[in-house]
């Protein structure tokens, strides 16, 4: 924008709102990315109307290119929070950031009306207005995966928590059923967690059973030893049960060998074999 | 230079650290250790290390070498109370302590030493 040629991007904004309102939301509802199964259609028309007040006034600015000040700091926080709930009900990126782009087509209509006669004016203001609509668009488009991440970090973390519990199966023999991949920061938790509860429960014998790990190689291997001797240097005996027929086939064919560590089939055969540790027997009562 | 209590019960010796460890402290209970095996004519060594929290390699080959150097005297030694942290970080560091036996706490330490030294009693 040249100096001394006041836009009249304001100007149009604030004598024809309602119609240029109307026009972006038959734009949005006309757009294939609209997702009328996820949000309704007044939920639209309100954030819309919010959003189109909110740019009137930090367009009306003397700085309406740089969205980083703080006259767009209004606008910022409502399309952060926008792109935060569509991403929690489950929207694309594209379809977010639709929201934003759609309304360039009424603003441009309303420009090219007003500066028919004047080409480098048009030039100018449509300039202006792509900018700042495609900055906003980005950063509706970034905020989006930001809040995305954040709900997958979450998961994450809670599938971590979740992953491994530690069952008291009898009095002094603990269970512990691993399920998923067993990577580096996973044998940290797993281990942690088991440690704690010998601790708690004074429990000498642990049984850590592999049924759920789809595959055990090397590494997995000495995560799984790493375990066992922890749980050695504290006073308990680890037993490694539900060992299936491949990863016997696989272990021994990869050279993995769990030393003299006590290894069993199925968990069954585990609890027999820590009952008989622990010198307890199951009998059948007579009838 | 303070120094680490070792108590005579029965046929066994006691030892509890109390105290973070330095190298000094560790070599010294290593000679009065195996200095008391040999006039107490113990038939086994409990050490307690649930109040100990920071452990470090040398700590951690200092044991097994306790544990070593006791049974060339005719005593088994029983690390007990060992915290999960340190347990964690004796197994990242590489150390496993081949020659200790360990119990979860002085009971069960004292319960392992009393059972091995009737089984020896009896092979006999």
């Amino acid at each position: 924008m040249e100096p001394g040629r006041a836009s009249k991007i304001p100007e149009i904004l604030a004598r024809s709102e309602k119609d240029i309102l109307e026009e972006w939301l038959r734009e949005q509802l006309a757009a294939i990315t609209l997702r009328k199964d996820l949000l309704p259609e007044a939920d639209l028309r309100r954030e819309s109307a919010e959003f189109l007040l909110l740019f009137t006034k930090a367009i009306s600015s003397d700085t309406p290119q740089d969205i980083a000040t703080a006259v767009w700091g209004k606008v910022r926080d409502f399309l952060a929070s926008l792109s935060r709930s569509r991403a929690a009900l489950g929207f694309s990126p594209s379809e977010t950031a639709t929201f934003v782009f759609s309304l360039k087509q009424p603003l441009f209509v309303r420009l090219q009306e007003v500066h028919a006669k004047d080409a480098a004016a048009l030039g100018a203001e449509l300039w202006t207005i792509t900018t700042v609509l495609d900055k906003l668009g980005v950063f509706t488009a970034e905020t989006f995966l930001i809040a995305r991440e954040g709900v997958i970090k979450r998961q994450q973390e809670e599938m971590l928590e979740l992953s491994t519990p530690v069952v008291k199966v009898w009095d002094g023999i603990l269970a512990l059923p691993l399920i998923g991949t067993l990577d580096s920061s996973r044998t940290q938790i797993v281990m942690e967690s088991l440690l704690k509860s010998i601790v708690d429960t004074g429990s000498e014998i642990a049984i850590i059973d592999i049924t759920g790990v789809p595959a055990v190689d090397t590494l997995v291997a000495q995560h799984l030893l790493k375990t066992v001797a922890a749980a050695r240097l504290m006073g308990a005996h680890c037993i490694i049960s539900g060992i299936r027929p491949q990863i016997a086939q696989a272990m021994v064919h990869l050279g993995v060998a769990f030393g003299d560590i006590v290894t069993k089939a199925t968990l069954a055969d585990a609890l027999a074999h820590a009952f008989r540790l622990a010198g307890l027997s199951v009998a059948r009562r007579q009838a | 230079m303070d120094k680490i209590p070792i108590l005579r019960m029965g046929r066994f010796l006691l030892v509890t650290i109390q105290v973070d460890m330095h190298d000094r402290l560790a070599m010294a209970l290593q000679d009065d250790l195996t200095s008391r095996v040999v006039k107490d004519q113990a038939k086994g060594v409990l050490i307690d290390i649930s109040s100990l929290e920071v452990v470090d390699s040398f700590m951690g080959r200092m044991l097994n070498n306790i544990a070593a150097m006791t049974r060339t005297l005719g005593a088994e030694t029983v690390v007990v109370g060992m915290m999960p942290a340190v347990a964690i970080t004796l197994v990242e560091l590489g150390l496993s302590l081949e020659n200790v036996h360990t119990a979860l706490n002085a009971d069960k330490g004292m319960a392992l030493l009393t059972s091995r030294l009737e089984a020896s009693l009896e092979a006999r």
